[in-house]
């Protein structure tokens, strides 16, 4: 009931998400000096080739017509041709898009996984050495730019040390993995073929390291501040007059309710991973789409770079609504009332 | 516990005297405070805020924030053990168990997150070793003592489902659960109605009188107290000025603070006529003045006050510190 109530207006709104972004990324299409058709066809096409291919992809069409098809496409899920690969935008997101969660979300199940436990235990060892390391550690998270720290422990852990590979996802002895779910870890594992998993966790160390390190800073700071808020309530007297455990009190009054404020960091962390990637990815070379976008933003390729808009928007849209349902998880009084 | 012959007092704290130390320098919250809580006896603690009525308990409890407090000079014993010297698994066994605190505040005394039932639980499993389908038996029923509707349904609830008074009954509820030997009652009627006020110093009075429960009732409201209580402790800036039996004290108040405090009651005042109050404000016990704290506020002060005032024992049992007070009197006994 009250889970309808949330997901129905976030379907209604993606829907006017999209269609608002599909008009933006269309007039800037068209508003952006070049002519798609002297891309496709080359600097020497004569004028009658240029005229075939206007016609081709309907660009003497009035821009209102343009834009209908565009919609109706969209609809459809044709996000166009991309201009460079000559592929189907939507096929080539599909390649990409995979190598990009995977390393989002194994950035992000690391950057909750240190940077939550960080938090909780810098707020109860306040000011101690404790304290001090995590803060330290998440000044360096969050002020270190991720181009910067990238080409640092590229040139440590694989020009200088030697012990971890620097780009692409696997190394060059293994094919890629015949395409079941697009994450290396899982498709490697589902040939078993253990070794280019292996090489697959190895690729993933350092771009997920770094990835994962500015959403480390940022969330070891919100839990502490918000564990130091808790901690300080009436609730948590309670439980200590009571004589419950120190742990229980930590981790079953406290820490939960430290997690709520938190959630809505970690959407935003979630957003903030997608723009991360494109740096990273571009860093370590990785074929996800932050390399895949920041090429067509090199060659002009509008229906590739419009596609990803798209995509990520939905993409955005899809995570508040996961935080929306996070909430409702952690906190009865939005579940129970709504 | 060690057992010799006599049975020992609920809480017996003798010349306490506590500071917080900050930058201005040393806080004295507590001087020379000496309270005793007899077996089964509900004892009140009434002063304005800040005098030191919760820092008292709290210390008793070691509630207080570790390394933020000194104790200066002498003793707290709870069932005749020291809890300053217990270790943290000593001090949480005896919390809850042996001593429960019911505080001010008890919109926010709840965890927001977790089920009435599952709290009540939680305190009830941590002191006694019983299946949670006991435990839950248990709570219900400690609950239907409360005067609560429908236990089990108030057990599936969140707190924020319940109204104050309602809350408040869950934690003198929680509070009772493991039968403790003294209850802490800090000021547990403030945040409620008037209405709610009486019915809850009626459970807990009632709980306490069937079970042989010790109560320590804090308030900053004398009338409050005496509903309740047997005996009283009147606190100023961090001293016990006056204690004795409740009857005796409210019939004739020794001292002038609670002379003052008395005639401040709305309740004693004829209708239309101008209510009291004192004059003054309480010292800053950054820098506490000589002698007598209430000297200032005081309308009886003389040159004898710059010196502090001994305790005196009056017939009847009642005590107070002032010099006034101290001239005829047979017996003096000496502070520290």
């Amino acid at each position: 009931m009250t889970i309808a109530r949330i997901i129905v207006p976030r379907f209604i709104l993606l829907f006017f998400v999209v269609f608002g972004v599909a008009i933006i990324t269309f007039t800037i299409s068209h508003l952006i000096p070049g002519d798609p058709a002297r891309m496709i066809a080359g600097d020497r096409a004569s004028a009658e080739t240029l005229e075939n291919v206007r016609r081709d992809l309907g660009l003497d069409r009035p821009v209102t017509d343009q834009f209908v098809i565009y919609v109706r496409d969209l609809v459809h899920g044709d996000l166009g041709t991309s201009l460079r690969t000559r592929r189907p935008v939507a096929t080539d997101i599909a390649t990409f898009l995979p190598a990009t969660l995977e390393l989002g979300f194994i950035s992000l199940v690391l950057a909750v996984l240190i940077g939550v436990p960080l938090g909780v235990f810098s707020a109860i060892y306040k000011d101690g050495p404790i304290d001090q390391i995590a803060r330290t550690i998440s000044v360096c998270g969050i002020s270190m730019p991720v181009f910067w720290f990238g080409m640092v422990v590229i040139l440590l852990f694989y020009a200088k040390l030697q012990i971890l590979p620097g780009s692409g996802r696997l190394a060059m002895e293994f094919a890629s993995p015949q395409r079941v779910t697009g994450f290396f870890l899982i498709d490697t594992l589902l040939e078993g073929r253990f070794d280019a998993f292996l090489s697959a966790v190895r690729h993933l160390i350092l771009p997920t390291f770094v990835l994962a390190f500015a959403n480390l800073g940022v969330i070891t700071r919100q839990i502490r501040a918000s564990m130091l808020d808790v901690l300080q309530e009436d609730y948590i007297r309670t439980a200590r007059a009571s004589g419950l455990k120190r742990r229980a009190i930590i981790f079953n009054h406290a820490l939960r309710n430290a997690l709520i404020p938190s959630i809505t960091l970690l959407g935003l962390a979630m957003g903030d991973l997608l723009y991360g990637a494109v740096l990273t990815e571009t860093i370590f070379a990785w074929p996800g789409m932050g390399t895949y976008v920041v090429t067509s933003i090199q060659t002009l390729d509008f229906p590739a770079i419009m596609g990803f808009t798209v995509v990520a928007s939905i993409g955005y849209v899809l995570i508040n609504l996961l935080i929306d349902l996070a909430y409702m998880l952690a906190d009865p009084q939005i579940r129970e009332v709504g | 516990m060690t057992d010799i012959g006599m049975k020992p007092h609920a809480l017996s704290i003798e010349n306490l005297s506590l500071e917080f130390p900050t930058y201005d320098g040393a806080v004295k919250a507590l001087d020379g405070v000496t309270i005793q809580v007899g077996n089964a006896e509900i004892v009140g603690l009434v002063g304005e805020s800040g005098c030191g009525k919760s820092v008292t308990t709290m210390a008793a409890t070691r509630l207080l924030p570790e390394g933020r407090y000194k104790i200066t000079q002498g003793t707290i014993r709870l069932f005749g053990r020291d809890p300053t010297v217990m270790s943290d698994e000593d001090l949480q066994q005896v919390r809850g168990k042996l001593v429960s605190t019911i505080f001010q505040e008890p919109m926010n005394a709840l965890n927001p997150t977790i089920r009435i039932g599952k709290q009540l639980v939680g305190v009830i499993r941590r002191h006694e070793a019983i299946s949670r389908a006991a435990a839950e038996t248990v709570a219900a029923n400690i609950l239907s003592d409360m005067l609560i509707p429908e236990p089990s349904r108030i057990m599936q609830a969140y707190p924020f489902e319940l109204s104050g008074g309602m809350r408040q009954r869950v934690l003198i509820a929680m509070a009772f659960s493991c039968n403790p030997g003294l209850i802490i009652a800090d000021e547990p009627t403030t945040a409620l109605d008037v209405t709610v006020q009486a019915a809850i110093l009626r459970l807990i009075q009632g709980r306490a009188r069937r079970t042989g429960t010790s109560v320590v009732f804090i308030s900053h409201n004398i009338a409050v107290v005496s509903q309740i209580c047997d005996r009283l402790y009147i606190m100023y800036a961090g001293r016990i000025v006056e204690s004795g039996p409740t009857r005796a004290v409210l019939d004739s108040p020794q001292h002038p603070y609670t002379r003052a405090l008395l005639r401040c009651l709305p309740e004693r005042v004829q209708p239309k006529a101008q209510l009291e109050s004192i004059p003054g404000t309480v010292p800053n016990l950054l820098d506490p003045p000589a002698g007598c704290f209430y000297r200032p506020r005081c309308l009886e002060a003389d040159e004898r006050c710059h010196a502090k005032p001994q305790s005196t024992t009056l017939t009847g049992g009642q005590v107070v510190a002032c010099w006034q007070r101290s001239k005829s009197q047979t017996h003096v006994s000496n502070e520290a």
